[in-house]
């Protein structure tokens, strides 16, 4: 089973902000060891939701507008791919993430395969 | 002839079929269709020697024709190879390992809603049907039915396991699994009493006992429902009304159970592992005796608290304290736990102890208050009783 880890940073990005760079860089590191496990096949930490830009095709007409496509707290601050026989194996996964104990949270679901 | 398969055999089919074909939903309707062929082949032809294989054999076949009948699976041909990876032999040779755990496992698994997971337990190990869960929960069936098939799907595409879970993740889970077991039993001890959930969940903790042997809260379990179970008939008389233990009679316990009871919670203490189960479980053995030893109740009270901290928990224990000490020392334990204000318990309680101190008019006061907040008719009567006494 193919996974998609979804980090939803809420207050983990201010916190990380305020920590001294030694902690900062030890956080780097958990995260860069994640993209280094056996079952990890992709990922992506993305810039800050005020970087968004939110494109719709109405009619034919492309709207693109200034912002995310939803206001709100919860931002996806970045994500992973991760392959692994169960659930349990990417919850473990999810829970090493560190964003998860930093006041964030890591949404898993599971990808279409075909 | 047939009953008595179905309740057996039943889950071990489901339980094996779910696994290797990755669909819950699949494999009860092919199991329901091996119950449907013996339902007529067995009155025909007798019962076969080996009733569990023949139903996952002929399950097996069931399972291939829907795959087949099914234009729009995308996965036919992977599905195919899976359900003939099956055993295809029904004669009496042939052994078909006992996969509940694994089914309950994944019924209980945390990805899935705490409030379905005791429904889908009833469900998918007990073989409840879903009109029978819906009357013993309240719930609407088409509520219910729409839950069960949501939590069945979730299963099959969030790839939630059916295993037993490896160690690193068991006491956790463990702990949902038993946990489902009680509120199962809970839901059926009334009052008003369903005797088939009682009787499912002592059949359910029975089975999680004989396959978890060394789990010494899997025994204790065991050992709580069937001493509460032994007291079923006894707690609520002819007419409909709780009764309380002093004034049980204990002619209408069921002494195989408190036996049974017993030798389960002597299993549980000898693995030396104590919890909170063993220790309800010990407790409510102590009930059955002719001289109630309250002291030691409210020890192991105390000691329950520790575990599994709980306001609940001390309320008993005061109970226990007042029964041992005189209810003075009761009555200051009940005031002094905060947060069971809307509880109707810690009301009847702190009524009746006031009742034993002579405080008549504080004592009414708390009956009315309990009356209020009873959850059942049973509940509401037994009070009204108290309050005109």
């Amino acid at each position: 089973m193919q996974y998609a880890l979804l980090i939803y940073s809420n207050d983990a990005q201010d916190r990380f902000a305020e920590l001294p760079d030694a902690e900062q860089q030890s956080i780097m590191r958990e995260y860069f060891a994640i993209n280094e496990l056996p079952g990890t096949f992709g990922g992506a930490q993305l810039q800050s939701a005020a970087t968004a830009t939110t494109v719709r095709v109405q009619n034919g007409e492309t709207l693109a507008t200034d912002g995310p496509f939803a206001e709100t707290k919860e931002v996806l601050g970045g994500f992973y791919l991760f392959e692994a026989d169960d659930i349990d194996a990417a919850l473990d996964v999810a829970a090493r993430i560190p964003a998860a104990r930093m006041g964030g949270s890591v949404e898993v679901r599971p990808i279409v395969e075909r | 002839m047939i009953d008595r398969v179905y309740r057996d055999e039943r889950a071990k089919a489901v339980a094996i079929l779910g696994r290797v074909l990755g669909d819950l939903d699949l494999a009860e309707d092919a199991v329901q269709d091996a119950f449907v062929r013996a339902a007529e082949r067995w009155k025909r032809d007798g019962t076969p020697r080996n009733p569990g294989a023949w139903i996952v054999a002929t399950a097996r076949n069931a399972a291939i024709d829907r795959i087949r009948r099914e234009q729009a699976f995308a996965r036919k041909a992977e599905l195919l190879a899976r359900a003939e990876e099956l055993p295809d032999d029904g004669d009496e040779e042939a052994t078909i390992p006992d996969e509940r755990l694994e089914l309950i496992f994944a019924c209980c698994h945390p990805a899935l809603a705490v409030e379905v997971q005791v429904p889908l337990t009833l469900s998918l190990v007990s073989g409840l049907t879903t009109p029978e869960i819906a009357r013993a929960f309240l719930l609407p069936e088409p509520t219910l039915a729409q839950r069960l098939v949501r939590a069945k799907r979730k299963i099959r595409d969030a790839g939630i396991p059916l295993r037993v879970p490896p160690e690193h993740l068991l006491p956790e889970r463990l702990r949902a699994v038993l946990a489902t077991i009680y509120l199962v039993f809970n839901a059926g001890y009334g009052p008003p009493v369903r005797r088939e959930l009682c009787g499912e969940a002592v059949r359910m903790a029975a089975v999680l006992a004989t396959l978890m042997p060394d789990e010494a809260e899997a025994h204790g379990l065991h050992a709580l429902l069937l001493l509460h179970d032994a007291r079923r008939d006894a707690r609520v008389s002819p007419q409909g009304e709780l009764v309380l233990l002093a004034d049980q009679d204990r002619g209408l316990w069921d002494e195989d159970e408190i036996v049974q009871g017993r030798a389960a919670l002597e299993r549980a203490l000898a693995l030396r592992s104590p919890g909170p189960y063993q220790l309800q479980a010990a407790i409510a053995s102590l009930h059955f005796e002719s001289e109630t030893d309250w002291e030691q109740i409210a020890l192991l009270y105390a000691r329950l608290g520790e575990l599994a901290p709980s306001p609940v928990v001390e309320l008993n224990r005061a109970v226990a304290v007042a029964m041992a000490h005189g209810p003075d020392e009761g009555l200051a334990l009940v005031d002094s736990l905060g947060g069971l204000d809307g509880y109707h318990l810690w009301h009847s309680t702190r009524a009746q102890l006031l009742s034993r101190l002579d405080r008549e008019n504080e004592a009414r006061r708390e009956y009315e208050r309990a009356l209020e907040l009873a959850p059942s008719d049973v509940e509401r009567r037994f009070l009204r009783d108290r309050l005109q006494s």
